[in-house]
């Protein structure tokens, strides 16, 4: 079991070196996008999807599937990214991110992707479908999951607290939100724009189980997750403590990164330092 | 004979609830005037009070949806599409889920609650969505109808749904399809183009209007989008002029619909009868429906006028 776990965060590592390289192909070409937001992500969608989500690419619809809510749409690239690697996208289709033609809209559209379940982009409402997708699990006694990602800007929304008193209301122990607590929005910090405070009080005080991690350490994630699985009480989140811009030294921390596409110069750059980890 | 649209619905609700077993049920927090209390105590594992928070209603129907459950999510129409809005926008109608939203005491039902209670935007707010239908039964008989078929149509679906019993004027054995309008009444000299509890009272305008040997045409459009735009040409190359009647403000609703639907195809006199551009006051029903002139009298009164107007 362990070996299996270690082969499992290994290969997760991969696949998040992968998903970087992606993620800054897409936004260089587009010349638009977030890629800060997307690299802080990077390592928690990799490892949910390569170790936890029970899904089929061949078979996107399948309803015995976990579900996965993005509800910071403005990482979108950074969910092609893992899509692609798990099958659901070709490698090829990064050209296509925020072209008229292709299935990569700006936004996520769960019209035109598969592996999408949800639009968003407007945000605070990925947590409520998530809770929606939960109830109607338990309604069916499946033991199926609704994993939904989260901004820490996107925690100003109020409905997200709407929904957080929902999913712990119903006791929804298959809900798991994670926060990509990068600490930089669009205007600067969180804190100078407006700070969240004691985010685990918060969180706890809404009767939610608070798992606070390294979002980047490959152990710490994989252990939340399943902890996150194993409490039975109601609802976990990760608050996972991230890096924007994370695996490229000259994007890290700066949150002129939240929405700006790489020069070629800076491409060239990013590509060649995230050649020499992996 | 009056039934309360809110009562039909419910009831409907509740047999539907024993015949598809995915339906799901959402409130916030108003299920003993939306009367889905009723769904609640025959079903009580499918219902579902979020409480006061109109916009993870709509989402979390959303999310019942991405599950393949068929969720109705009710609140007051006012609240619940004001709050909602957005959230309808992109999780319901832009990722096309198949959610009924149910709006609750439109128009002027909430009476004495005044018109912070009132619901006269909604059919506009709803019906400049994409892929949204916006239905308004006549009466509570037709509601009854048109929540199933509602629930058997793919996609997202407004329903009005009023609060006050209302006269009934459609019959038992009367077709009811989305999207197609029913002639109430034939007549020759204008087109009455009316929704919810205005068909009513434009039935007793035709009445009042043959008196003074005018005969109205009567088109219960319960289906405000997508538009009947072939009953009604039909109608109004026959007739050349045309009078609409909501329960709605004049801005954006049944009278707008049909006017630009017009305005290009075939530009006739007409009237929109709605609510006037401001808000409401305290009263009964019947009393807010006089001071906004939604009335039979000002119905007739209107097709005077277009009539006069369509003169060579």
């Amino acid at each position: 079991m362990l070996k299996d776990k270690e082969e499992l965060l290994h290969q997760a590592r991969l696949t998040a070196n992968k998903m970087r390289k992606n993620i800054l192909l897409m936004t260089h070409r587009a010349k638009g996008g977030h890629p800060g937001g997307c690299l802080s992500a990077t390592d928690l969608l990799a490892v949910l999807y390569k170790c936890f989500m029970r899904i089929d690419p061949q078979k996107p619809n399948w309803p015995g599937r976990d579900y996965f809510f993005l509800s910071k749409g403005h990482s979108v690239p950074a969910l092609y990214a893992i899509l692609i690697e798990m099958g659901f996208l070709s490698e090829g289709e990064v050209e296509d991110f925020r072209e008229m033609e292709g299935r990569l809209p700006a936004y996520p559209s769960c019209e035109d992707t598969p592996g999408i379940d949800m639009a968003s982009g407007s945000l605070g409402q990925g947590l409520s479908v998530a809770n929606g997708a939960a109830l109607a699990a338990k309604l069916n006694g499946t033991d199926q999951r609704a994993y939904v990602l989260l901004g820490d800007g996107e925690l100003h929304e109020g409905q997200i607290w709407e929904a957080a008193m929902t999913a712990a209301h119903y006791k929804l122990n298959n809900v798991c939100a994670i926060v990509d607590y990068n600490k930089l929005q669009l205007d600067g910090s969180v804190e100078e724009v407006k700070s969240l405070g004691d985010l685990k009080a918060k969180w706890e005080s809404f009767n939610w189980h608070v798992l606070e991690i390294d979002g980047h350490d490959y152990e710490q994630i994989y252990q939340a997750f399943v902890e996150a699985e194993q409490y039975r009480k109601g609802p976990s989140v990760l608050i996972a403590h991230t890096v924007k811009g994370k695996g490229v030294s000259f994007m890290e921390g700066e949150a002129g990164w939240h929405c700006a596409a790489p020069t070629d110069e800076e491409l060239t750059k990013a590509l060649k330092e995230l050649s020499r980890v992996c | 004979m009056l039934i309360a649209p809110r009562e039909a619905y419910a009831q409907t609700l509740v047999e539907l609830g024993t015949e598809n077993k995915d339906i799901v049920v959402l409130d916030a927090d108003v299920a003993k005037a939306s009367m889905t209390v009723l769904f609640q105590e025959k079903f009580p594992d499918r219902f579902f009070d979020l409480g006061i928070s109109e916009s993870d209603l709509i989402c979390t129907g959303a999310g019942f949806a991405v599950a393949g459950k068929l969720p109705f999510v009710n609140a007051y129409a006012n609240f619940l599409l004001g709050n909602g809005w957005e959230q309808i926008r992109l999780s319901i109608c832009y990722a096309n889920k198949n959610v009924k939203i149910i709006g609750h005491n439109i128009g002027a039902s909430s009476g004495k609650d005044g018109p912070t209670h009132f619901s006269l935007e909604d059919i506009a707010l709803m019906r400049v969505l994409p892929r949204m239908t916006v239905v308004e039964p006549a009466d509570g008989l037709e509601m009854k109808k048109a929540v199933r078929a509602i629930a058997e149509h793919v996609g997202p679906v407004y329903l009005r749904v009023g609060r006050e019993a209302t006269p009934v004027v459609t019959q038992a054995e009367d077709e009811f399809e989305l999207g197609k309008a029913n002639i109430v009444r034939q007549g020759r000299d204008l087109t009455i183009v009316a929704c919810g509890v205005m068909v009513a009272k434009a039935v007793a305008a035709a009445e009042e209007l043959t008196a003074a040997g005018i005969e109205a045409e009567i088109i219960n459009m319960h289906t405000i989008k997508p538009l009947d735009r072939d009953t009604l040409l039909q109608s109004v190359q026959k007739t050349g002029a045309v009078v609409t009647a909501e329960e709605h403000s004049v801005i954006g609703g049944l009278g707008s619909a049909v006017a630009e639907f017009l305005a290009c195809s075939r530009p006739v006199p007409l009237r929109i009868i709605g609510s006037p551009d401001k808000f409401g006051i305290c009263g009964t029903y019947e009393q807010i429906h006089q001071a906004f002139g939604l009335t039979a009298e000002r119905i007739a009164q209107a097709a005077k006028e277009v009539l006069e107007q369509k003169k060579p």
